[in-house]
């Protein structure tokens, strides 16, 4: 199981965010802390806008702010910003589509996406954020995710 | 939000002296105080046993009154493991159910060392985000430690969002157990 980097970049954005509430964080700092472009990063945090899950403050000391609810926003509304998530039912334009072959293989894939889809939906920035500070998770290495 | 701050400093474990709730006999209680509300953790009684049904009926749209009567029994019947039913009491509605939890330590099932069950919570909806469910989980997470269990389980639906949330938020993960099943008919 992969994410794109841009659903990466978001969720890392929005931990990063929602850690330091208290003020506003520019693309470079972020972009920084998890060695990424700030380029890509600003079209990341751009489209994260545009959802409504943060807003960007002008002027000295501004960046962005997370402006969702933490307990509210799970894994899956971000990640589905990004990239198609999810049962693709079944496509009979693929190599064996249609045969029963097929048919018998996309319910096992179908299985596996409702798994996975239903843990992303089912935890929240706020239930990642314990994982965070309860230590479950060993901090991030400073290190190039893409460019 | 940290959850973890809904606490006030005053929150007491035990009964506070002059408590309006007076326990019965033998009974242990704890009066959980949030920011928000004040309630009474203690062991289910037969007689909150119309109200639980009651407010799982409202929920589910299911009346079970003989299913919750046997969990309540459990409790006490003697060469079972026993079952853990605690509710929380509205300390300033003079004894309304707030809701409550039934639990039971199972041992070998499916190859399981023994673990803690949590087949039911259940939280008055009007009483939902005041921290009921939080400290009825903690509760039975520490009976379950108190018998010498280190693990916790329950089982949830994949689109019962609220329940999976909340579990989700209190830590609780995927185990390493995977529910199996097949059509009969």
């Amino acid at each position: 199981m992969k994410l794109q980097i841009a659903s990466r970049l978001a969720i890392f954005a929005v931990l990063e965010l929602t850690e330091h509430s208290e003020r506003q964080l520019t693309v470079a700092e972020i972009a920084t802390r998890y060695g990424v472009s700030t380029h890509h990063l600003a079209k990341v945090m751009h489209e994260l806008g545009r959802a409504g899950l943060v807003r960007s403050v002008r002027g000295a000391g501004g960046g962005y702010q997370f402006c969702a609810n933490a307990r509210r926003t799970t894994l899956l509304d971000i990640i589905e910003l990004f990239e198609e998530f999810g049962p693709q039912g079944p496509d009979a334009n693929e190599p064996g589509g249609g045969t029963g072959e097929a048919a018998a293989l996309d319910i096992v894939l179908g299985e596996i996406d409702e798994a996975v889809r239903a843990t992303f939906g089912s935890i929240t920035i706020a239930t990642m954020r314990r994982l965070i500070e309860r230590g479950r998770v060993p901090p991030v290495a400073t290190g190039r995710l893409g460019s | 939000m940290k959850r973890a701050a809904t606490r006030t400093k005053t929150q007491s474990r035990s009964p506070a002296p002059g408590a309006p709730f007076a326990t019965r006999p033998g009974e242990t209680a704890q009066l959980v105080g949030t920011l928000k509300k004040t309630f009474l953790l203690r062991p289910a009684r037969r007689d909150d046993m119309a109200a639980v049904t009651d407010l799982d009926e409202r929920i589910t749209g299911l009346a079970k009154p003989a299913h919750w009567l046997e969990l309540y029994k459990r409790q006490k019947k003697p060469g079972q493991a026993p079952g853990i039913f605690l509710v929380a009491i509205d300390k300033d509605a003079a004894g309304r159910l707030l809701g409550f939890i039934v639990g039971e330590i199972r041992a070998w099932e499916f190859g399981s060392a023994p673990c803690g069950w949590v087949y039911a919570l259940s939280v008055e909806p009007d009483s939902r985000l005041l921290g009921v469910g939080e400290a009825l989980l903690e509760s039975i997470a520490g009976e379950f430690r108190k018998a010498g269990v280190g693990k916790m389980r329950t089982m949830v639906t994949r689109d019962n969002l609220l329940p999976m949330l909340f579990f989700r938020g209190e830590g609780m993960m995927a185990g390493p157990y995977t529910q199996l099943e097949k059509d009969l008919g």
